[in-house]
C-alpha cells in the first residue's frame, strides 16, 4: 500500500517533470503550423501581386496591407481570438498579430469613447512596438551614416 | 518551393516566439517589442535581407521583417538625402502598415462592440 502510494508520488513528480515540455513541445507545434500558414498567405498574396506587374517594392506595401486588413477583420469578426487560444505565438509573431493588437483594444475600449478610448488604447501595444522600432532603427540609419 | 520555405522560416519564428512565452516570463507585447528591435538590428547588419532572400513572405510577414523594412528603409534614405534619412527612413518603411492598422481599426471599432465577458 505504501509502495503504491509512493509510486503515484513519484509518477505525479515524473508528469511535473515531464508536462511543462510537453506542454511548450504542442504549443510550439501549433504555433509553428499557424504561424508558417499566415505566411504561406503573405507569400500567395505576394506572388500573385508581383505575377500581376506590381512592383517589388509596392508589393511589399500592398502585401503589409491586406495582412493587416485581414488581422483587423478576423478581429472585429472574433476568429482572432479563437486562432490565438489555438496558436499562440503563431498567431502573436505576424504581421496579423500587430494588426490584431491595435484593432483588439480599438473595439475594446470603444465604450470609453474615441478619443481616450478608441484613439488612445489602440497604440496599447503598436505604441511600444512603433517607439523601439524607431529607436532602433534611427540607431541603425546614425551607424550606417557614419561607417558608410 | 517558396511556399515551403515561408512555410519554415515563418513557422520557425513563431516557435521562437511560443518557447519565450512558455519558458519565459515574457508577455506577448515584449515579444513584438524584441522581435522587431532584433529585425531592425540584424537587417543593419545586412543579415535579415538575406533571409528574406530566401524565405520570402516567412521572413517580411513575422514581426521581425517589421523591423528589417526600417532598417532597409533608414539606410535607403541616408544614401538618399544623407542625414536627414535616419530621420524619415523609420516611419517610411511602417507608413503603410501603421496607416492600414489604424484606418482599419477605426473602422473596426466603429463596425464591432467588444462581446460581453
Amino acid at each position: 500500500m505504501q509502495q503504491t502510494e509512493q509510486a503515484k508520488k513519484q509518477y505525479q513528480k515524473m508528469v511535473e517533470r515531464a508536462s511543462p515540455g510537453s506542454r511548450t513541445f504542442a504549443n510550439s507545434l501549433k504555433a509553428f503550423v499557424v504561424g508558417g500558414l499566415i505566411c504561406d498567405v503573405g507569400q500567395l498574396i505576394r506572388n500573385l501581386l508581383l505575377k500581376g506587374g506590381v512592383s517589388e517594392d509596392h508589393t511589399a506595401i500592398y502585401t503589409a496591407v491586406i495582412l493587416v486588413f485581414l488581422g483587423v477583420l478576423l478581429t472585429g469578426l472574433g476568429v482572432y481570438d479563437k486562432i490565438g487560444k489555438f496558436a499562440g505565438a503563431g498567431s502573436v509573431v505576424p504581421i496579423t498579430g500587430f494588426a490584431n493588437s491595435v484593432a483588439a483594444p480599438a473595439i475594446e475600449y470603444k465604450k470609453e469613447g474615441y478619443v481616450l478610448g478608441v484613439g488612445a488604447k489602440m497604440f496599447l501595444v503598436a505604441g511600444p512596438v512603433i517607439v523601439y522600432g524607431t529607436l532602433a532603427a534611427t540607431v541603425v540609419g546614425l551607424i550606417y551614416y557614419l561607417v558608410k | 518551393m517558396d511556399y515551403l520555405k515561408a512555410f519554415l522560416v515563418g513557422g520557425l519564428m513563431c516557435v521562437v516566439g511560443q518557447i519565450l512565452i512558455d519558458r519565459t516570463k515574457i508577455t506577448p507585447a515584449r515579444i513584438l517589442v524584441l522581435f522587431v528591435v532584433l529585425g531592425c538590428l540584424l537587417g543593419g547588419l545586412g543579415v535579415y535581407g538575406k533571409l528574406v532572400d530566401f524565405a520570402g513572405a516567412g521572413a517580411t510577414v513575422p514581426l521581425p521583417g517589421f523591423g528589417y523594412a526600417m532598417s532597409k528603409s533608414v539606410m535607403a534614405e541616408v544614401d538618399k538625402n544623407g542625414l536627414i534619412g535616419v530621420e524619415t527612413g523609420a516611419f517610411k518603411a511602417m507608413a503603410g502598415g501603421v496607416t492600414a492598422a489604424v484606418l482599419f481599426s477605426f473602422l473596426a471599432s466603429l463596425v464591432f462592440s467588444a462581446k460581453a465577458k
